[in-house]
């Protein structure tokens, strides 16, 4: 440990080898079978027709596996001194994509940059973490304490927030929410002030919910009883809860989900995909794909116990919130836990943009396992 | 940067207070992060057990709805029974129909999925209309037939573009199809979809397209023709494209009906008729049709396709209603055809014996009212065989005098007359005979004058021409005969086919056989129709002509000496002839109607004889298929 340490400290540059000797293999490994998985799903999804989903989402993780190694090897300073140029970058995509953006369902949530489609508000959830492990990074425990210090983070959170509430795309917007909070959390912030603001979210609510789209509010009285419009909104979650119970403990095997070939499950390549996996592959299925992605969200808790830094502990909470939140809030909604909400599920779905946060998220990630043992010092100008 | 959140290094005095302010903060995060972690766990945990209540607990019940979801039983329609005339000709069949189908629950904007429809193959407004109406009547998840009678052009061009056409589904039926076009709407009648009132029980009839017989045997043998539903369990997908079949249960197909008449023989006394006529040819022996043509008629085909606004309206306005089956709905007065009842009547209430003379002056005085014969000079002395031959007015007025209205309206109702047919053509009219009672009924009284008018075939008296070809049969006969039309259901002959079925009238055969000589001497014996007598190789055949007057003759025509060829064709009288043959060994029965033919014996007797020669061609004892001389044998 002292040897690597000296070794970083005193040369970036080299000992690329021995950085990448430091990179956690296994974690990797995890990733790629992770990926297999996707890659399975999504054959079945193109009815077994490779071409259709499933050789793009190798590429994609390829690539995604290049980007994720090469920003592994980054210096972990270096991030910390750019997380505010990064975050400013991700506020200005979000402002771009209000003004020039492509419209999905109703919202306008993607750009186009040359030939990948990119949707800033999932680079700037990572963004807002890196931002937050800077600006919390120093603090101190009065620091953390003076609400004249946490004002501006505050406003950090709440400005992309809103920028993507306007999209409008609430489910985003609360996860961006969540994930500011958790490194609130994690950097120490009175438990009383999260009661503060939850109570004033509660006041909120219902004012929030008068100003909800149509279809957002659709969304909420159906997830309040599905049953009521089996054809309308309620469709997708009721096809999906069928998928996924008729799927039994050991599923219908491969390419025999008969919900997902019949196309009565919706969006099966990407919102979906985690109930026809667990249709064709049954609980066992289901609870082994879980099981691997608590893994990943096991590794972020990783990083940050082993981090000898507080940025190192704060960007490995957030990244790990921010997975856990991707996973929950997916696996939830297809279950028929929460309202649907088109958010993906980490390296299963299908999705050029997706893929390529998410691997940039962890590389961010290995870059703060490599370099753990960093001595951060304080920053200056 | 002036001012520096992180704060300096010597801010808490030095790398020592650093040191310990990062070991404070670590543990801070420490257990913070393990609530963070803890929580997450729990929600990994919350998923784990909802997964296993959904694929466990609950597994069995979602299993059965995606076995529901999959599979769709749908009713099909069997393949309708054929209607075959007696030489097993098809005169009702069915061809292949490609038609394309809407499910309204399967498409999210129906008006959307008909534009685009429209695109692809166009659609006229009327037919969006329907299609609409039809969505709204029906239940969301019934198909509503878009257009029916695709071709294979445009059957492909929909299914390329089925992806944007959700709901969408192209299918194959049958279609009815009438060969023999409009010759034999009448006796077979047509399909067409079934009036609201008539979906009942039947699940059958909520299909979409499904026809049913509205008339003529389609509507009386439906139940046989149409057989019983099958299902079939398709599996689906979610807009409703069937995948696979993966059960079948074979309905039960409508079963073939054969009918008695010849297409070929209907087809050429159509031809020899003009438009007004009608001609009905019984099989004497047993009553089976073996034609029954009139003019105009129409054709079933159209029918089937739907009829436009324009065809009902030229039919329905039209002065010779074509629809109308006036073999069996047309009422006319019997005239002196009706003579034959009046003598029976007459023979059998013993007010008449065969060598009674009645003197024919011209006209019969009764009362202050005067009843002229046809014959203005009068007949002379005339006896019961003489006064049919020559059709005289005054014999029957007296013997009508002496027997009563209602002992001839009983001996008519035993010659099928008045009385209700039982043909198997619904609708069929069961006509009237008057009788003192019937008047009174509406509250008018009868008098002997009235008894006297009806001795001759006129007045108050409604028949079909079916029923004169009854009566006809019955007096070759003696057997009171029923005109059908069914000989086998299904390939199994039906009942009625032999003589021997049918009960005697139980008249006495003296007074039958003095009435059929009568009738054989009104076509051989110099009596009124001697211009019907068959070429001698058919055998000789009895006959008896009628002439009914639609408008009265005045006075002062009948002074001026009348003479129907000067007034409008619609003010002359209707034409009559009723004959059977051969008269030792009767085969055919035959009524002839010639709607304002001016006399029996100018416009009917001669067509009546055209009609029996063509009947003895093609169905004669003397042809090699020997079909109708063979049958009850």
């Amino acid at each position: 440990m002292i040897f690597e340490r000296r070794l970083l400290t005193r040369d970036r540059g080299a000992g690329i080898l021995e950085k990448l000797w430091q990179i956690p293999w296994s974690f990797v490994l995890l990733l790629c079978g992770v990926a297999a998985i996707g890659y399975v799903a999504l054959l079945s999804a193109g009815s077994g027709n490779a071409d259709l989903y499933a050789q793009k989402h190798a590429i994609r993780f390829g690539f995604g596996l290049v980007v994720m190694l090469g920003l592994a090897l980054v210096d972990i300073r270096l991030i910390a001194r750019f997380a505010w140029v990064g975050y400013l970058g991700g506020i200005v995509l979000l402002v771009l994509v209000l003004m020039h953006g492509n419209v999905g369902k109703g919202a306008q949530r993607w750009i186009d940059i040359g030939p990948v489609q990119l949707q800033p508000s999932e680079l700037m959830k990572i963004m807002l973490v890196v931002a937050l492990a800077a600006w919390f990074h120093r603090a101190s425990w009065e620091r953390i304490g003076n609400p004249l210090f946490l004002i501006p983070a505050a406003i950090a959170v709440l400005l992309p927030m809103g920028l993507i509430l306007k999209q409008p795309n609430l489910g985003t917007a609360l996860i961006t929410g969540m994930v500011g909070a958790a490194v609130f959390w994690a950097a120490g912030v009175r438990w009383w002030k999260f009661a503060l603001i939850g109570a004033a979210g509660a006041v909120a609510a219902p004012i929030a919910y008068e100003r909800l789209h149509d279809y957002q509010r659709a969304r909420i009285t159906t997830f309040l009883d599905p049953e009521s419009d089996p054809l309308g909104a309620g469709y997708n979650i009721i096809q999906s809860k069928i998928a996924l119970g008729s799927g039994g403990l050991w599923g219908k095997g491969f390419l025999q989900g008969t919900q997902g070939h019949l196309n009565f499950l919706p969006e099966k390549q990407t919102d979906f995909i985690f109930t026809m996996i667990a249709e064709e592959f049954g609980l066992v299925g289901a609870v082994t794909t879980l099981g691997m992605l608590m893994l990943v969200v096991a590794f972020c808790y990783l990083v940050a116990f082993r981090s000898k830094h507080q940025f190192g502990r704060l960007l490995a909470i957030g990244l790990g919130t921010n997975y856990f939140l991707y996973i929950f809030v997916n696996v939830a909604m297809v279950t028929g836990s929460i309202p649907v909400g088109g958010v993906p599920l980490p390296l299963i779905s299908h999705g050029g943009s997706a893929m390529l946060t998410v691997m940039v998220g962890f590389g961010l990630l290995l870059s703060a396992y490599v370099h753990r043992d960093a001595e951060m010092g304080p920053m200056r100008e | 940067m002036s001012w520096r959140p992180w704060g300096g290094q010597g801010a808490l005095g030095g790398q020592r207070g650093v040191r310990k302010e990062e070991e404070r903060r670590r543990g801070i995060f420490t257990r913070r992060a393990a609530v963070l972690g803890a929580i997450q766990l729990g929600a990994f945990g919350f998923l784990g057990s909802r997964l296993y209540r959904l694929q466990i607990e609950e597994g069995a019940r979602y299993a059965t709805l995606a076995e529901e979801n999959r599979v769709s039983a749908r009713l099909f329609a069997p393949p309708r029974g054929r209607v075959l005339d007696r030489n097993g000709r098809v005169v009702a069949g069915n061809r292949l129909n490609w038609r394309a189908l809407l499910v309204a629950e399967q498409t999210a904007d129906v008006a959307a999925t008909l534009q685009t429809f429209s695109s692809i193959v166009p659609l006229a407004d009327h037919e969006k209309a329907r299609i609409e109406r039809e969505v709204r009547r029906n239940r969301r998840f019934v198909p509503v037939i878009i257009r029916e009678f695709l071709s294979w052009e445009e059957m492909a061009r929909i299914e390329v573009n089925a992806p944007d056409l959700p709901g969408v589904t192209v299918d194959m039926g049958t279609t009815r199809i009438y060969p023999e076009t409009e010759h034999l709407a009448h006796v077979v009648g047509y399909v067409a979809a079934p009036a609201e009132a008539d979906v009942g029980d039947d699940p059958l009839l909520q299909l979409p397209g499904i026809r049913v017989g509205r008339a003529g045997v389609e509507r009386h043998h439906d139940r046989v023709l149409r057989g019983r539903a099958g299902a079939v369990q398709v599996e689906v997908n979610a807009v409703g494209r069937v995948i696979r079949e993966l059960d079948r249960r074979e309905g039960i197909p409508g079963q073939d009906v054969q009918i008695s008449v010849d297409s070929e023989l209907q087809k050429a006394i159509r031809g020899k008729i003009e438009e007004g006529t009608s001609a009905v040819l019984l099989d004497a022996r047993n009553g089976e049709v073996l034609a029954m043509a009139t003019k105009p008629s129409f054709d079933p085909n159209i029918f089937n396709a739907g009829v436009s606004a324009a065809q009902w309206r030229q039919w329905t306005a039209s002065r010779s209603t074509p629809l109308i089956n006036k073999a069996t709905n047309g009422l006319y007065a019997p005239g002196s055809t009706f003579k034959m009842i009046v003598g029976l009547a007459a023979l059998e209430a013993k007010v008449c014996r065969p060598g009674d003379i009645v003197s024919c002056p011209g006209h019969l005085d009764y009362g202050d009212t005067r009843f002229h014969c046809h014959l203005r000079s009068g007949h002379g002395g005339m006896n019961l065989r003489s006064a049919i031959m020559a059709s005289c007015d005054v014999y029957f007025y007296e013997m009508a005098r002496r027997v009563g209205m209602d002992r001839i309206a009983a001996m008519a109702n035993r010659f099928g007359l008045g009385v209700d047919l039982e043909i198997e053509l619904p609708g069929t009219r069961r006509g009237l005979v008057p009788t003192r009672g019937w008047r009174q009924a509406q509250g008018k009284p009868w008098s002997i004058g009235d008894t006297i008018v009806h001795g001759i075939g006129q007045g108050f008296y409604q028949i079909t021409p079916l029923a004169l070809a009854v009566m006809t049969a019955r007096l070759a006969t003696g057997r009171a005969v029923q005109p059908h039309l069914t000989r086998a259901i299904g390939g199994r002959p039906v009942r009625g086919s032999r003589p021997e079925d049918w009960p005697s009238l139980g008249i006495a055969d003296a007074d039958m056989r003095l009435i059929r000589e009568s009738m054989w001497g009104v076509v051989n014996g110099g009596g009124t129709a001697g211009v019907a007598r068959l070429p001698g190789q058919y055998g000789q055949m009895a006959g008896k002509t009628g002439t009914t007057q639609v408008r009265r003759v005045t006075r002062e025509q009948r002074e001026r000496g009348f003479n129907v060829s000067q007034v409008p064709r619609e003010w002359r009288p209707h034409a009559l002839f009723v004959c059977y043959a051969p008269h030792d060994n009767p085969l055919f029965a035959l009524s002839v109607i010639v709607e304002h033919g001016s006399s029996g014996s100018g416009a009917a007797a001669p067509l009546a004889r055209d009609i029996m020669v063509e009947a003895f061609q093609r169905l004669g004892p003397q042809r090699p298929g020997q079909r109708v001389a063979e049958a009850g044998r």
